[in-house]
């Protein structure tokens, strides 16, 4: 038996689309197909949206700890519970290439759905597209969100004050060395987990508390430096890390030692930093290590006065400033 | 974390500082050679802590940093063929020439592989019958050793089609260099663990005699870095000039001999263009005559190469300790990681991209 893979046909508007749609991606999403075939149409719950959009290209498309579908759902998912939002609905966006084996696409869409029920949001609208054999990587994802604010909260990354404490939400760098460690057949063992997951309950459960949070931001590309550097930029504040205090797996800080990279540069898919009133923190870790996601909450440094700028203080009391990495990671060759 | 945290616990840190600080009767000048040395002092401040007693001089021991333009000028000629896929480490790919670097090479359109280890290679070649696979062979003694299996792995499968770039260099010849320079300014060394691994520690006995200083074999981790250091003072308070070995947890005085071995059958000493420092007798190495249809150079007609432009990177001076990266007119102003004007600047072992890196000094 061949194995059932994506033709450009399925991209093509006519009876194997709808057959792609029916028959594949509406029941794997648990979706029927929408009334009006252009435009969700919405009931606002009212309050100020948070809208935003992301696409995903990791590759492999699936790897420890999680896969492009599931990845999808919590990156624009996080990014809404940034700025504060209930994460409502997304759009989903597929660019698939031709010769994807349908049991691929079977699965991420599983994905999609499990992590969006997980999460508690609707796919409300998608679109499909396919391009020749060599001109994409299997599956390209976009997803679009919408959530709604709840009055009375303004999260903004210029709103962090000299005094404030940093709190992480859990362990740093971690899925950006279980993809490397994936992609690179490094055969780490056990493999490192990606750290996906939706950090929305975590986010909800601060701002339910009333904890009066300054700023929130997810350490994705770049890593926790460049969200705190973000922050430094945007707040014009000094921020201090204690070194000791870093959270980063044993597993991780090995295989960052082995390749010459730092936990700090490496993306999260699952963590975020807040910034709350020194006088607060201890109320928000609290909160936060009551939720799941976010059992390993720790503080992780303070808003100084001073020039913007991410300092490591070490234990030794040296203080070493901590810059964006160039680029792409450089392993080191002796 | 197990054989991480010992040689990092701060309060030991503090104890042995202050253990130098008691040795010094006068501020030293020490030269540590190699360029993970130089990134693991910068990382944990050790040159704050002791700079009171003593001054740290980096030195070139960084195989990226002293690549000659001419040897990235053929990788990227070679880039230009269609049949070559060249390999190299990934430090190799942001270095400029004076053709551009690796990366523009690979955006125009040529095959330019990251790779792990140079018996990533020899896969690639075996993978891919019909390209001409090369390796840029860069690295001191402690790389050497992995291209030159590379070499008789490929030659027991009698692969054809992978040759390889040489560019390795050994650092005693370099470290003679230096101290024969009239101003240096280096009163003792801490030689590179790692590749006393490979070589041993008695190459450096020969040294230590004919310029009276001392050398001490010193490790990678600060509790290791402090006590090359604390043997290196206490050598010049007493006024000697030994071979030491400081990293005997993993360095022995007679190195690897398998590991040597497979170098010397493969490779003999050459003269070497070190970027920055000349043309340095016997200080690198070439294939010998036996595994010469290994050499890309004799494969490909790779004349053309142009020679280094102008430009007010001080290079050559920091990579001899003649000045410091913060001493560049360039130095992150024209010259950062994103647009580097110098090798030190890109490599993960560079001294200027460890001075940006960890005390964003510009």
């Amino acid at each position: 038996m061949t194995t059932e893979v994506v033709r450009l046909a399925h991209g093509g508007g006519g009876r194997l689309q709808a057959k792609l749609l029916d028959e594949v991606i509406l029941p794997a999403l648990g979706a029927r197909a929408l009334g009006a075939p252009d435009a969700a149409v919405l009931d606002t719950p009212g309050g100020r949206l948070a809208m935003t959009t992301d696409s995903f290209v990791v590759r492999p498309l699936f790897f420890p700890g999680g896969d492009i579908g599931r990845l999808a759902v919590h990156g624009t998912v996080n990014d809404l519970a940034m700025a504060g939002a209930h994460p409502l609905w997304l759009t989903l966006g597929l660019i698939l290439e031709e010769g994807l084996p349908l049991d691929d696409l079977r699965r991420v869409l599983a994905s999609v759905r499990a992590a969006a029920d997980e999460c508690g949001v609707r796919v409300v609208a998608g679109d499909t597209k396919v391009v020749e054999a060599g001109h994409g990587d299997e599956v390209y994802i976009n997803t679009s969100g919408v959530g709604v604010v709840p009055d009375g909260i303004c999260i903004d990354p210029a709103a962090v004050r000299p005094g404030d404490v940093l709190l992480a939400s859990g362990d740093l760098g971690r899925h950006g060395v279980a993809i490397l460690a994936a992609r690179e057949h490094l055969g780490l063992e056990p493999a490192i987990p990606s750290d996906s997951a939706s950090v929305a309950a975590a986010v909800a459960a601060l701002l339910e508390a009333g904890v009066p949070v300054h700023a929130l931001r997810d350490p994705t590309r770049g890593g926790a430096v460049a969200a705190l550097q973000e922050l430094a930029d945007a707040s014009g504040c000094r921020l201090v890390l204690d070194d000791a205090a870093i959270p980063v797996r044993d597993d991780v800080r090995g295989a960052c030692e082995i390749l010459g990279l730092d936990p700090l540069h490496s993306a999260c898919e699952g963590r975020f930093l807040a910034a709350v009133p020194a006088g607060d923190g201890d109320r928000a870790l609290a909160v936060l290590r009551s939720v799941p996601v976010a059992t390993g909450a720790v503080a992780i440094g303070r808003a100084e006065p001073g020039e913007p700028a991410v300092i490591r203080r070490l234990a030794t009391g040296v203080e070493r400033r901590v810059i964006l990495p160039a680029g792409e990671q450089l392993p080191r060759i002796c | 974390m197990k054989h991480l945290d010992e040689y990092r616990d701060p309060a030991l840190i503090l104890r042995q500082v202050e253990a130098i600080r008691g040795a010094c009767t006068r501020r030293w000048t020490l030269m540590e050679v190699c360029g993970g040395q130089t990134h693991a002092i910068l990382r944990h401040g050790l040159d704050e802590l002791l700079s009171d007693s003593v001054e740290l001089l980096h030195g070139p021991g960084c195989p990226v940093c002293v690549t000659p333009a001419e040897t990235l000028d053929q990788a990227v000629l070679l880039t230009r063929r269609p049949e070559v896929m060249l390999c190299t480490f990934g430090d190799m790919l942001r270095v400029p020439g004076a053709l551009g670097d690796l990366n523009a090479a690979r955006a125009a359109g040529g095959d330019v592989r990251v790779i792990y280890s140079p018996l990533d290679a020899v896969a690639l070649a075996r993978e891919h019958p019909k390209r001409e696979v090369v390796l840029l062979a860069v690295g001191f003694e402690t790389t050497a050793p992995a291209a030159a299996i590379a070499v008789l792995q490929a030659e027991a499968l009698g692969l054809t089609n992978l040759s390889l770039l040489v560019s390795h260099s050994l650092v005693p010849p370099a470290m003679e260099a230096l101290l024969t320079d009239p101003d240096s300014r280096i009163q003792g060394f801490l030689a590179a663990g790692h590749v006393c691994t490979v070589e041993g520690a008695a190459a450096y006995q020969a040294i230590a005699e004919r310029f009276h200083v001392p050398i001490v074999v010193t490790g990678f981790e600060p509790v290791d870095l402090l006590a090359g250091i604390h043997a290196c003072v206490e050598q010049l308070d007493r006024g000697e000039a030994r071979v030491e070995n400081r990293y005997g947890r993993v360095a022995r005085d007679d190195g690897n001999a398998a590991a040597q071995d497979a170098v010397w059958r493969v490779f003999q000493p050459v003269e070497r263009e070190w970027r920055g420092m000349g043309r340095l007798p016997a200080s690198g190495l070439g294939l010998r005559p036996e595994y010469a249809h290994f050499d890309a150079l004799k494969r490909f007609d790779l004349s053309g190469t142009a020679s280094e432009g102008d430009s007010p990177c001080i290079a050559g001076k920091v990579l001899r300790g003649l000045s410091r990266p913060t001493d560049c007119p360039a130095f992150g102003r024209e010259c950062t990681p994103d647009t580097p004007l110098g090798a030190p600047m890109v490599s993960s072992e560079g001294a200027c991209a460890a001075y940006l890196h960890y005390r964003g000094e510009t």
